[in-house]
């Protein structure tokens, strides 16, 4: 007798986000928001994508007339410290800190 | 608010496999902000079969289907027609593969598929070698790179031929659309695709994908090096839409290779007359192209 599995094709419905790929990380981009621009290229480089939106007023910003965009934070469950947003911040905004044992 | 330059709405989930910072993981990011929702991808066995996970994990919110390493062509010129007897010829199908399953195990079925002339997409992200399996040399290996099949030794075994040509190749089928994009113009990249969508016929993309495994470089130098690739020549963009040529990116202050090679392991036994080497073959490539756009200019 053959058993036919319950769906004729096996279909992946478990989103990835099950799997928190920060604990990968060796090295944790810090955003100092009092030098941020709010240009969002870290946001468009990012691999995960693991750097997300925050409104406005979430952190303070460096210059009034940049207190109307949006700041942008990085989610730490799922970044895994590649440094691609600090190499590419054309403001030095971002450092790569080693990670410490122990840490969230 | 806020101001971008490329569009906002992620088809991707964080969470997934890649390796610190990945190229083809950005260039799949990118593609799937260009084409929308409205998308079916099929992927063969490369670096993008393991990205998502290991069954049942997912992290595309699009449909994907998995096919074996050498029919991507044939796979997607299926899911085209079987969309097309259903009425849902609004619906874009891609084929997302890696340079060994376009350039060498794939060729075949791809060849075919842009010939009979399907309304499909083929996006080969390059990066350079079978980094999936463990940096196997592809036919799309630069000149002069480590892998770990050409590994050099006494008696320098690298890989010394030149890097196959997939998109002239592309642009031999006198298919309507072939371009090539990096990475590191993502405004490019996704303007390159928007153009493509327009089109009716076999759309082929090339997108130089910077893999930090195999290319032996920091994670963090990912997008500088796409970028580099470009301002030193031996990556230039450009656009062939039925024929003419349209370089996209010029660089402005053209750079030495050296810079390119020096950030990457894989080229780092090349002495300076090697490099030498290298550099005049870019430079040809380079004139060659520029002779073609002009000609096929010339109506």
């Amino acid at each position: 007798m053959i058993i036919l599995p319950e769906e004729p094709t096996p279909i992946a419905k478990v989103p990835s986000t099950e799997n928190k790929t920060g604990g990968w990380r060796t090295f944790r981009p810090i955003i100092h928001y009092e030098k941020c621009i709010r240009c969002y290229i870290c946001w468009k480089f990012c691999p995960e994508p693991a750097i997300e939106f925050d409104s406005p007023d979430a952190f303070p910003a460096p210059k009034p007339a940049l207190a109307k965009f949006d700041t942008v934070k990085i989610n730490y469950d799922y970044c895994k410290g590649c440094g691609i947003c600090a190499n590419e911040c054309p403001v030095k905004a971002i450092e790569m800190v080693l990670e410490e044992m122990g840490g969230d | 608010m806020r101001k971008l330059t490329i569009p906002e709405e992620e088809y991707m989930l964080p969470g997934h496999t890649a390796c610190l910072g990945c190229g083809a993981a950005i260039a799949m990011r990118y593609v799937l902000k260009a084409l929308g929702k409205n998308t079916i991808i099929s992927i063969p066995a490369c670096c993008w079969a393991v990205i998502p996970g290991v069954y049942p994990r997912r992290t595309l919110k699009i449909p994907l289907l998995y096919t074996a390493f050498e029919v991507t062509g044939a796979a997607i010129s299926g899911i085209r027609e079987a969309l097309n007897a259903m009425g849902k010829e609004d619906v874009n199908v891609v084929g997302f593969a890696g340079d060994g399953g376009t350039a060498d195990i794939g060729i075949q079925a791809l060849s075919g598929a842009v010939e009979r002339g399907h309304n499909v997409f083929y996006i080969m992200y390059d990066n350079e070698a079978y980094m999936n399996t463990g940096i196997q040399r592809s036919g799309s290996t630069p000149m002069g790179a480590w892998t770990t099949t050409t590994p050099g030794g006494k008696k320098r075994m690298y890989k010394w031929e030149p890097k196959k040509d997939v998109a002239e190749i592309m642009v031999a089928h006198h298919i309507p659309y072939v371009a090539t994009a990096t990475i590191g113009y993502p405004e490019d990249l996704i303007a390159k695709i928007k153009r493509a969508k327009e089109i009716n016929g076999p759309k082929f993309i090339q997108i130089l994908s910077p893999c930090p495994t195999g290319w032996r470089h920091s994670p963090d130098k990912t997008v500088e090096i796409s970028r580099l690739a470009v301002q030193t020549n031996i990556f230039p963009l450009y656009e062939v839409v039925n024929g003419t040529y349209r370089i996209t990116v010029k660089p402005k202050n053209l750079k030495p290779i050296k810079e390119y090679l020096r950030l990457q392991g894989r080229f780092r036994h090349l002495t300076d007359e090697e490099i030498e080497m290298i550099q005049k073959h870019v430079d040809e490539r380079w004139k060659e192209l520029l002779k073609k756009e002009r000609c096929s200019n010339e109506k």
